[in-house]
């Protein structure tokens, strides 16, 4: 079947998608947009978090066919131009980033708390973050990655 | 595999009469675990996410109010708007997965599941809800207690979906836990819920992941209804709490599994049992105005 959605802004299409896919997979392998990672595709590591229609959800759990007409953004559309979005950066400064596989799902889901919660407790952090698996930094960096980006904006 | 997209009830109703064999999907996060790992190859997908009417609730106009929760409606809904009309249900919602998985898994696909160890179904249990569910037969309604039929079983026939859920709101204390190996994430290794109601010197407890399926405690219930000193003031006797235990441990029929033992199960249930008590009994005091 033939796939349309707009994704990160830009009206796109997929053809051949069988429908039984994963919207991750439309992205990765149809799409040309790896920054969502395929770690455990059944919903447990966080890596493939996008914003379906506004709202984070793991891209790994989403049929193609229920994202014809929506709205995807990826973690490639977070930044703007050449300047990243202040969550992307505060993972830079803070050494957040190790093998960076965790990082885009990370990424999409504190960007989606800090729109909620401008100023969240550390208690709100790893509540937002708990679907989010990471095996190499031992959260302590992410933490302060968000704590950062929180003070920045 | 075909992808089938109704945009209203009526034509959700009319293709799967049409095709029994259509694997409806809503949030996906029980049906796309299967596709993913091919444990499952359906002859088509019913995509219910375009049908706005299972994604509503409303509430009825009578003095006893009753909220009917449409079987589409997202935990995180739940969650933001309907915390204060039907806590158990909402405390349930919290617990489920993460908030990717929550924004996207629904009460309905709990029910179509049927897991055991679904988190909702205790609370529905004991809320006294009932399963509306329609085809293009007509609608009925499926008191909660009668709709689990076995393991990951149910009460649905081949042409029907569930529509919505229909609760009473709450009318006193509501709690709902469950164990686990961390504080998200996780299928629960067993679940308890309990609902007093005091207007009506009455009780509900049921349990979940010990047994085929979610059930009722039936003779705790009683023994609480009984027993509970519901005109005084006061703190529950600790005897009192812990035959509570007992009972709701006699409830279940637990089974060894890779996330526990059937004894663990047992002891844990006791444990949760007089735990929500102390907690409903003590928000119950709280509230009672010979308290206040
Ligand atoms: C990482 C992860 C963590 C999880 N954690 C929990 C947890 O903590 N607690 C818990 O209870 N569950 C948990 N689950 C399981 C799942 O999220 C829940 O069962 C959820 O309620 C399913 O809802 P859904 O809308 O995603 O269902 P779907 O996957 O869309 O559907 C589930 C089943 O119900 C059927 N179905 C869906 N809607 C209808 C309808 N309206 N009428 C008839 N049949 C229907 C489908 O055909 C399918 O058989 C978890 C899942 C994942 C992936
Ligand atoms: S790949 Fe989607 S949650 Fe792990
Ligand atoms: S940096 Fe390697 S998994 Fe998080």
């Amino acid at each position: 079947m033939r796939l349309n959605v707009t994704v990160n802004g830009r009206p796109r299409q997929a053809d051949d998608v069988w429908p039984g896919e994963s919207l991750l997979y439309v992205l990765r392998e149809r799409l040309g947009l790896p920054g969502s990672k395929n770690a455990c595709e059944q919903g447990e590591c966080g890596s493939c978090t996008v914003y379906l229609d506004d709202v984070p959800v793991c891209s790994c759990l989403v049929a193609a066919g229920q994202a014809e007409g929506r709205q995807v953004r990826t973690v490639e559309g977070l930044a703007e131009g050449d300047r990243l979005d202040p969550v992307q950066q505060s993972f830079v400064d803070a050494g957040a980033v190790q093998c960076g596989f965790c990082t885009p799902g990370l990424v999409v889901a504190a960007h989606d708390l800090l729109r909620r919660t401008p100023r969240p407790s550390d208690e709100e952090i790893r509540e937002a973050l708990a679907g989010n698996l990471c095996r190499c930094t031992g959260y302590e960096k992410i933490l302060d990655a968000v704590r950062t980006a929180a003070d920045a904006s | 595999m075909d992808f089938l997209r109704p945009t209203t009830l009526d034509e959700a109703l009319a293709a799967k009469a049409e095709r029994p064999g259509a694997v409806p999907i809503a949030g996906g996060t029980d049906v796309m675990v299967e596709l993913n790992f091919d444990h499952r190859r359906p002859e088509a997908l019913l995509d219910l996410t375009g049908v706005g009417e299972l994604a509503e609730w409303s509430r009825s106009s009578g003095s006893d109010g009753e909220i009917r929760l449409g079987a589409g409606v997202p935990y995180t809904r739940v969650i933001t708007e309907l915390g204060g009309r039907l806590p158990g249900l909402a405390m349930a919602s919290r617990t489920v997965g993460s908030p990717q998985i929550r924004n996207r898994g629904t009460v309905g696909g709990n029910l179509g599941s049927a897991s055991p160890a679904g988190d909702t179904h205790p609370v529905l249990l004991v809320t006294g809800a009932r399963v509306e569910v329609a085809s293009v037969r007509g609608t009925r309604l499926i008191p909660a207690t009668e709709f689990y039929t076995g393991v990951k079983r149910n009460a649905l026939a081949p042409d029907e979906l569930v529509t919505a859920v229909h609760l009473p709101e709450a009318t006193g204390p509501q709690q709902f836990a469950k164990v686990g190996t961390r504080n998200a994430m996780v299928i629960a290794v067993c679940s308890f819920a309990l609902a007093l109601d005091p207007d009506r010197a009455a009780a509900r407890a049921a349990i979940g992941s010990a047994a085929p399926t979610p059930r009722r405690a039936v003779a705790a219930e009683r023994f609480l209804a009984e027993e509970l000193p519901w005109g005084t003031p006061g703190p529950l006797r600790d005897s009192l709490k812990r035959r509570f235990g007992e009972l709701v441990a006699e409830a279940t029929e637990p089974i060894d599994d890779v996330r526990g033992t059937a004894a663990y199960r047992r002891h844990a249930l006791a444990v949760l049992a007089r735990r929500t008590l102390t907690w409903a009994w003590n928000d119950q005091q709280e509230r009672s105005p010979s308290c206040a």
